[in-house]
Formats: C-alpha cells, sequence, structure tokens
C-alpha cells in the first residue's frame, strides 16, 4: 500500500465529506422539507452550477476508468464515447428547453411526472417510473467500481471496507443536503479532474517520447489481443459504432438523473445556455479516452481485484501510479473517487423523487403532503444505495457491467412518450404503453442471444447484436436500443389509429407551458404544495 | 387507467384545464435550428473519417477529426443559442 497515495485521498474526501454536509445551508430558502427543495435544490442553479452539475452527474467515474479501458482493450471502437457526447447536445436542445418550461409550470419533478400530467395516465406514468429506476440502479452501482479501481490501485485488494465508509458517508450527507452536496461538491470534483486530465496528456506523452510512440506502440499492441483491435474500425464495426454513439445520446438524457440536473436550473435560458456549453467536457473524455493508448505505450498491466483475477478498469489508476510521483497519483485517485460520489448521489436523488413522485404518490399516498413526500424520498434515497452496496458485495461487478449495457437500450424507450410528448399529443396513451412494453420485450429477447466471448457468458453479454442473426451474411452488428425503439415507435404509431375508440387521457399541460420562462406564474399558483393540490380535487 | 387529478387545482379557475381548446401548434420553429444536425452529419457516419492519414503531431486522422468536431459544435450550438435567445 502507498501511504502518500492514501493518504491524499483520505485527505480529499475529507474535504468533500465537509462541503456535503455545510451544502444543506447553501443557498437554502427556508426549508428542505420540500422536494423542489432537497431533490431539485430550489430550482435555482445558475449557469455555472448547472455546467458542473450536469457535467460532474453525465461523466462519471465509471466514464473515467471504463473508457480508457475500452480504448485500452478494443482500440477504435472504444473511442465511440467522443461523438456520442458530441451529438447529444444538439440532440437535446430544443427538447430540454421545452421540459424545463413545462416542468417549471406545472411543478414537475421528473419526466415521469410530465409524461403523467400530459397524456393523463398514471400507468404511463408508473412505466416510465420503473424503467428510470432500473435503468439507474445498476450505473449507481458502477459508481463503486470506480472507486474500487482507486482502492486497488493504493494496493488494497484484501477487503471491502473502504467502499463500505465511502457509501455511507456519501448517504449521510445526500440525506441531509439533497441535490445541493453534489452541487457544491461537484466544483471540486470537476476542477480536480481537470487539472488531472491536462496534466496526464501533457506530462504522460512527454514521458513515453510524444503521441508518435504512443500510437505506434498501440497500433501494435491491438491486433495481438482478444478483440483483433485495431487504430482504426474494422468495416464490420461502422453500423456497431454509429448507432452506439447515436443511441447512447438519444438515451443519455431520458435517465432521470439527467433531467434532474436539468430541472434543478433556475431558468430556460439557463438550460439552452448550458447544452452549448457543456461538450466542453467532451474534450476531456476524448484526451482521457487517448489514455487507454498511453497504457498500452507504457507497458501497463492491470491490477488484480478484490476475486484475484485482473481487472481491466484499474488501468487508469495504475498507469497514474506508475507515472506521476506519489502525491500526485493521490491528487488523480482522488479525483476518480470523488467523481464517484456526485453522480452516484444525483442519481439516487433522481431515483428516488422518481419512486416518490410516480409510484409512492400516486398509488400508495394521494394524500401526502409535501414534507410527507420529501421525507419519503430522503429515506428511499438511503435504500437505493444500500441495495447498489449490496450488488456489488454480494452479487458482483460483472453484473452490474451487464447490467448498465441494457441501461441505456431500456431507457430508450421512454423517449416517444417523453420526447414525443413533448412536442404532441396526437399518440394514445395507451398506444404508447404497448410500443413501449414491446420495446422493453424485444429488447430483453435480442439481449437474451448476445454471449460474452471474454467472460464466457452466453446471454445477455453485451448490447450489440449480430445482423447474422437474421441470416445476413456479416460481422456487422447493431446497438439493440436503436432498432427496438424504432418497433416501440412504429407500433405506437399503428396503434393509436385503433384505440381511437377508448378515452384519451386529459393533458394537465397547456400550450403555453412549453414556452415558459422563469418568473412566469406557475400554475395553481404558489402556496399549493403537490401533495396538498391532490387532496383538494 | 384513471386520471390523476393532481394539477387540476382547488377551487379557482384552473387557466390550464381546457382540453376542448385547439391547439394552434405554436412551435416557433426557426430555420436556424438546422445547423443543429450538422454534428449528427459530421460525426455520426464513421466512413468518412476512419483512416489514420493524415495525423498531426503523432496523432491519426481517426481522433483528431472526431476531437475537431467539439469546438465546432460547441460554436453551431451557441450560435442557435444566441440567434434564439429570449424567444419561447
Amino acid at each position: 500500500m502507498n501511504g502518500v497515495e492514501f493518504g491524499i485521498v483520505i485527505a480529499l474526501f475529507a474535504l468533500v465529506t465537509g462541503i456535503g454536509f455545510v451544502a444543506a445551508r447553501w443557498r437554502r430558502a427556508g426549508t428542505l422539507h420540500h422536494l423542489d427543495e432537497w431533490g431539485l435544490g430550489g430550482r435555482s442553479f445558475g449557469t455555472w452550477v448547472t455546467w458542473f452539475l450536469v457535467g460532474g452527474d453525465l461523466y462519471t467515474a465509471y466514464t473515467f476508468v471504463a473508457v480508457p479501458a475500452l480504448v485500452f482493450g478494443v482500440g477504435a471502437l472504444g473511442f465511440f464515447a467522443v461523438p456520442y457526447t458530441i451529438v447529444a447536445y444538439p440532440i437535446v436542445f430544443l427538447a430540454a428547453a421545452r421540459l424545463w418550461s413545462v416542468a417549471h409550470r406545472q411543478g414537475y419533478v421528473t419526466a415521469a411526472d410530465f409524461v403523467r400530467g400530459r397524456h393523463g395516465s398514471s400507468a404511463l406514468g408508473v412505466a416510465i417510473a420503473l424503467t428510470g429506476i432500473v435503468a439507474t440502479m445498476p450505473y449507481i452501482a458502477l459508481q463503486m467500481v470506480g472507486i474500487q479501481a482507486v482502492i486497488e490501485a493504493i494496493g488494497i485488494t484484501s477487503n471491502h471496507w473502504p467502499l463500505v465508509i465511502a457509501f455511507v458517508v456519501l448517504a449521510a450527507y445526500t440525506y441531509s443536503s439533497g441535490l445541493r452536496a453534489p452541487a457544491l461538491i461537484a466544483f471540486v470534483k470537476d476542477t480536480l479532474i481537470y487539472v488531472v486530465v491536462i496534466v496526464a496528456v501533457i506530462y504522460i506523452p512527454y514521458k513515453l517520447g510524444g503521441y508518435d510512440k504512443i500510437f505506434s506502440a498501440a497500433a501494435k499492441a491491438l491486433p495481438a489481443k482478444p478483440s483483433k483491435g485495431a487504430l482504426t474500425l474494422h468495416n464490420s464495426q461502422y453500423l456497431a459504432y454509429s448507432t452506439l454513439a447515436f443511441g447512447s445520446a438519444l438515451a443519455l438524457f431520458l435517465y432521470p438523473h439527467a433531467v434532474t440536473g436539468v430541472l434543478a436550473a433556475k431558468s430556460r435560458d439557463t438550460v439552452k445556455r448550458n447544452m452549448s456549453l457543456l461538450p466542453a467536457y467532451s474534450l476531456m473524455l476524448g484526451f482521457l479516452a487517448l489514455l487507454g493508448y498511453m497504457a498500452i505505450a507504457a507497458g501497463i498491466t492491470p491490477a488484480k481485484g478484490t476475486n484475484g483475477k485482473p481487472d481491466s478498469n484499474t488501468i487508469v489508476p495504475v498507469l497514474f501510479d506508475h507515472q506521476f510521483p506519489s502525491w500526485f497519483a493521490g491528487i488523480a485517485f482522488g479525483a476518480i473517487a470523488i467523481g464517484a460520489l456526485v453522480p452516484a448521489a444525483i442519481m439516487s436523488i433522481a431515483a428516488a423523487n422518481t419512486f416518490t413522485r410516480d409510484i409512492y404518490l400516486p398509488y400508495l399516498r394521494p394524500t401526502a403532503s409535501a414534507r410527507e413526500e420529501a421525507q419519503v424520498s430522503k429515506i428511499v434515497s438511503l435504500l437505493v444505495k444500500f441495495g447498489a452496496l449490496l450488488v456489488i458485495l454480494f452479487i458482483n461487478v460483472q453484473f452490474a457491467l451487464d447490467f448498465q449495457l441494457i441501461g441505456g437500450i431500456i431507457i430508450i424507450q421512454i423517449l416517444p412518450a417523453v420526447v414525443f410528448g413533448l412536442y404532441t399529443r396526437w399518440f394514445h396513451r395507451w398506444a404508447l404503453l404497448a410500443g413501449w412494453a414491446a420495446g422493453i420485450a424485444i429488447s430483453i429477447w435480442m439481449l437474451w442471444y448476445v454471449p460474452n466471448p471474454l467472460t464466457n457468458h452466453k446471454h445477455f453479454g453485451g448490447a450489440q447484436w449480430a445482423l447474422s442473426h437474421i441470416g445476413l451474411d456479416t460481422k456487422s452488428a447493431i446497438w439493440i436500443g436503436i432498432p427496438t425503439v424504432v418497433i416501440n415507435i412504429v407500433l405506437a404509431a399503428a396503434l393509436t389509429p385503433v384505440f381511437a375508440r377508448l378515452p384519451r387521457g386529459i393533458d394537465h399541460t397547456d400550450e403555453s407551458d412549453y414556452h415558459a420562462e422563469a418568473g412566469d406564474a406557475k400554475v395553481g399558483s404558489l402556496p399549493v404544495s403537490p401533495g396538498q393540490e391532490a387532496v383538494t380535487t | 387507467m384513471s386520471e390523476h387529478p393532481k394539477h387540476s387545482s382547488s377551487g379557482q379557475p384552473d387557466p390550464t384545464a381546457r382540453p376542448a381548446r385547439p391547439r394552434s401548434g405554436r412551435l416557433n420553429f426557426r430555420p436556424i435550428n438546422l445547423l443543429l444536425l450538422i454534428p449528427l452529419i459530421g460525426t455520426l457516419p464513421p466512413m468518412f473519417y476512419n483512416r489514420t492519414a493524415p495525423s498531426i503531431g503523432g496523432m491519426p486522422f481517426f481522433y483528431w477529426y472526431q476531437l475537431l468536431w467539439i469546438p465546432i459544435s460547441v460554436t453551431l450550438t451557441y450560435v442557435v443559442y444566441r440567434a434564439t435567445r429570449g424567444e419561447r
């Protein structure tokens, strides 16, 4: 174990823990006993805070360890993360502004809230809510993989205690401060990450003899790997690369935690400006991805994981350990570990808000007060983190990894109800529900037929479906979410006229809601909390 | 499944409960929004850039080309943001 690295990581962890608890008092508007306060930081974040919050939310510790590890293992295909995060923002630019406006007007906290109000269907709302929660849970578990990679690289491979302590502390300040904690910690996280990445992409190539040497070392080593990778794509990988990038981009802002980040912004203008500024993070991600090749050039071999086998997710921490002096490696490790805490906090808050607003409130306690709502959300955020911890400790990491691949494919199935819903009410609520169900079912059926040769799993081994399944003589594969969301949309469109005789739900939104800006009056104006409204009608 | 009664609020006339109102389709779509499509065209078909030459500073074309699209994408999205700012 490296004492200097360990000491610095502990010091940084103590710093953000302090910030996490102090955050409860930051920009506080009276009470935290309201979901708008605990779960959305008072809907008050300006451009800077939103930029750090959403960036800290979407570019997770798992991204930092997994993207370079993928590039290390398979070469060019792993670089899909760059086009993915380039196109995500132009795609959601217009829709995110509309979602913010309608949520501001109607007091919506989650995407499922919006769907229930827009389509007048609690059933559809619950479907959207469950999809979001199921897709988020393994993502939270994966954040622990980021922390675990750091712990292993420092040289602690024998036990899980550091991980458990980290998550208990995280759970405590998320409980007390809500979304303000990760928002404030995100400043520390991203500042550290930027410093580490900038130093890494200058200092490591300098030590290794330049980018020329790095890329030629990778060009030599990649074809010998099990994946038979290369510096460029094989022709048969084009479809996988495009659909993975495009599909992941479509899925990104459908995740509950991404919606939480958007809705916590103080104005429609803040959302639009952020969509234009957030891709700056992609530059960092692009260079991070290249750390995979630097690890090849530096002759890095992955450290052993807690299961005794080499864990390829450790290559970035091990690279830092080899290339940096101990004190800077410690800072880098701290950055990765904190990078796990911010998204884990936001994800658990988002999942908890979704449960409270879209399952607990409509089905279990329609009369819940605003205070009770906030309390339920706080408790659920603890349960969610605890559940994720159990998955990592008692099932295994591979389960979380496989599941996360599925996450994007599942979450993209809510696109017609949410995104089309922002623009039109043409679709019938039952047709949308049928399309969603078919999309999920067919996705799972297709995922069953994806083996993973590296882990010897026959099923659920990845998200790429070989076109040879439908008799095409090709090695090409497609990211499953794309064909299944197309089926979902086609079915919803085809069934809409069929269901025309069934009653349509009442639309609680108005066309003008979709253009509202901060300062416009909220519906049913002020002192009435969502819970009380439910009682009075 | 039933309507959730939530937002049709308390007593006062509710400005949103107007299901019979014809939708005017106020989409306000401006052609400048089409700039948002350019990054998709530039980065999603890998056959456009799947080669190593020319490399810059040792970095193969495949990599610097995609990294170059980040500032281009930021610029285009920012132009759309500025052009549509204040519009609803």
